[in-house]
């Protein structure tokens, strides 16, 4: 089976999927109590203009029609608009998108930098106490809810040493947002030189990265660990020391990346971990990214942002799962049969 | 020399998994003090009447914001309600609806998954296509729109932390199923004319209960911390009932004026519950599938 049939293939299961993703994000806004068309026209209309309203919105037409008109403004962009700001929704979020991917790549990298190391330590030294520590971190860390982790943190870092700032936002109040590149504070001023702002965007997005990544570290360390185990047990890991490499090349060279691969597969996991946690994440640091627009909006009964955001959430782990398989597809040809 | 007491090899062993279950737990103190928690949080919650030393609802500006002391152990919070109490009656709460929700889930899920997976063909093919649709949804963002489409209210948060479990038990079942049903004892039951429901639902079924019963402890927690989580944001339980993730965002508020007690004692209760159910799942699993002894 060629990789060009390999890939079409898995894009064209894509499909079905986004189906059925847009149609349960349509099914989840009717179902919402309020009405798009109150929330639009204000409490205080009257029957007829509400009915202008409501034709104008479309929501005088059957289920099915709405249902295409809903996926057709997606495909052309259009993800409805805001009924109490009246902004298009697209806009909205596009503005906010940098400040959650901020969020999620810092946290990523973070979990990374600390998972990673701790589940091969686990597996090298198996059954020993750092492998005993990792479990117990394991088990007590997906026992943890985040905005539980996140609160503790605030109040041992803010509150009572007072080495973190405030939990609110992406800035200090008194420093201005360095020059829009990407949209990540972080980022943009570290590319510009603005260091005031590099030092408060940093400091800034520590304690809310640190809480997210602490959520998906244990399940992280733990597929690491078991990857490591299966290869150390391998024939080929058990030649090379037969053959009396030393143990630090077989350990983080053979071992480690041939171990990587299914470790990579799990990242798809991991990213619907990330963009759950987000949401409350942002909402516990006040962090302007998307899931914390969205629950406000959640608050106004206002159903566009939420329908974006599940909607969004769900498509870029669609599309991260295909990117995930695709890699693997191609990292490891076994997988394209079947 | 006779021998006085041969093995009798004729008869099996009798199985005794209560007997056997407590022998392991004696050996085993993490699963035994898991096992003690949850026992421990069932009857504060039945029996929250007596176990509480407080009516939660009793204000006393007099004793506001007080930290744990003999006459209130985990503090007071800025009405002057006893916080042990408050936890010990949110315990109702959260005890019951993740379990509520576990059993729908269990229910639906199984019935599906076992109809798809002894059939296979277009069904299994349909229902497996809506299942990855669902669960092309992070469980915790589906379980957050869900809940802001159906409104506040406990039965709604049953639905909510039901839908998210039924893809789990839909394709556990349906796996368990596949392996199933060509082993001999299903085709001797088809041999003999029994009908498709009779050989789903009597025969193949309740060969499947193990994992069935690892899954449901997981869930538990899993329904815990996600009702947790949706009333921290303020989507799940909301006052004036109480519940330990609405409690913790209750007590955020007092963070900055350094009042800990009121947001740390019920996020340790939730943790510590979950904490319980996952370790006591967990020793499910070594003790009824064998496969996994010693795998972890």
């Amino acid at each position: 089976m060629s990789f060009v049939y390999f890939v079409l293939n898995r894009i064209a299961l894509v499909i079905p999927t986004l189906l059925g993703v847009t149609l349960i994000s349509f099914m989840l806004t009717n179902l919402l109590p309020g009405n798009p068309a109150v929330v639009k026209a204000g409490a205080l209309a009257t029957p007829e203009y509400l009915a202008t309203v409501e034709r104008q919105m479309g929501l005088d037409q059957p289920l099915y029609v709405q249902y295409a008109r809903f996926v057709s403004g997606l495909l052309h962009g259009d993800l409805g608009e805001s009924a109490s700001t009246g902004r298009p929704v697209l806009e909205d979020f596009l503005q906010r998108l940098p400040a959650t991917l901020e969020l999620t790549l810092a946290s990523l990298l973070i979990a990374c930098l600390l998972g990673i190391p701790l589940g091969i330590l686990s597996a090298v030294h198996r059954d020993k106490f750092v492998d005993h520590v990792g479990r117990v971190i394991g088990v007590v860390g997906v026992a943890m809810p985040s905005f539980w982790t996140g609160l503790l943190l605030i109040f041992v870092m803010f509150y009572a040493l007072e080495i973190a700032p405030a939990p609110l936002g992406r800035l200090a109040p008194n420093i201005a947002a360095p020059t829009a590149i990407t949209g990540m504070y972080v980022v943009d001023s570290a590319l510009t030189g603005n260091w005031t702002a590099l030092k408060s965007a940093s400091a800034q997005l520590f304690l809310p990265s640190l809480t997210l990544a602490f959520s998906i570290m244990a399940p992280l360390a733990r597929m690491v660990r078991a990857s490591m185990l299966e290869i150390l047990q391998s024939d080929y890991i058990k030649a090379a020391w037969a053959a009396g490499l030393p143990s630090r090349t077989i350990i983080y060279g053979d071992a480690l990346r041939n171990a990587m691969i299914p470790i990579i597969t799990t990242l798809g996991t991991v990213f619907g971990f990330l963009m759950a946690g987000n949401a409350v994440v942002e909402s516990v640091f006040a962090w302007p990214g998307i899931g914390n627009y969205a629950l406000a909006a959640l608050m106004t009964k206002d159903s566009g942002p939420i329908q974006s955001f599940v909607l969004f959430v769900a498509i870029s782990y669609v599309f991260v799962n295909l990117a995930v398989d695709l890699a693997y597809g191609l990292a490891d040809p076994r997988i394209r049969i079947g | 020399m006779t021998l006085t007491s041969a093995p009798d090899l004729a008869t099996p062993p009798v199985r005794r998994p209560f007997r056997q279950g407590m022998a392991r737990l004696r050996r085993d103190p993490v699963s035994l003090g898991a096992l003690i928690i949850i026992l421990a949080m069932v009857l504060a919650a039945v029996f929250a009447p007596w176990a509480a030393p407080y009516d939660p609802n009793a204000t006393d500006i007099s004793v506001a914001l007080e930290a744990s002391s003999w006459a209130h152990l985990l503090g007071t919070d800025v009405y002057g309600r006893d916080q042990l109490s408050r936890i010990i009656y949110a315990a109702r709460i959260d005890l019951l609806i993740p379990a509520a929700a576990t059993a729908i889930a269990l229910i639906i899920g199984c019935a599906i998954g076992a109809v798809a997976g002894y059939r296979g063909g277009w069904l299994d093919h349909i229902v497996m296509r809506c299942v990855e649709a669902v669960m092309a949804f992070p469980a915790l963002v589906l379980a957050m729109g869900l809940a802001a489409a159906l409104g506040s209210g406990l039965g709604n948060l049953v639905i909510v932390i039901a839908v998210t479990q039924v893809p789990t038990y839909l394709r556990l079942i349906r796996g368990e199923m596949l392996r199933v049903r060509d082993m001999e004892y299903a085709e001797a039951a088809r041999t003999v004319g029994n009908g498709d429901g009779r050989i789903i639902f009597v025969h193949l079924l309740p060969n499947c209960i193990p994992p069935i019963i690892v899954q449901a402890t997981l869930s538990l927690g899993y329904g815990l911390l996600t009702m947790a989580t949706l009333s921290f944001l303020g989507l799940g339980v909301r006052p004036p009932d109480s519940e330990w993730g609405e409690m913790t965002a209750e007590g955020a508020s007092q963070i900055v004026t350094g009042e800990w007690w009121l947001f740390v004692f019920p996020g340790l209760a939730i943790i510590f519950t979950v904490l319980a159910f996952n370790l006591v799942g967990d020793a499910l699993r070594d003790l009824l599938d064998p496969r996994m002894r010693g795998v972890k």
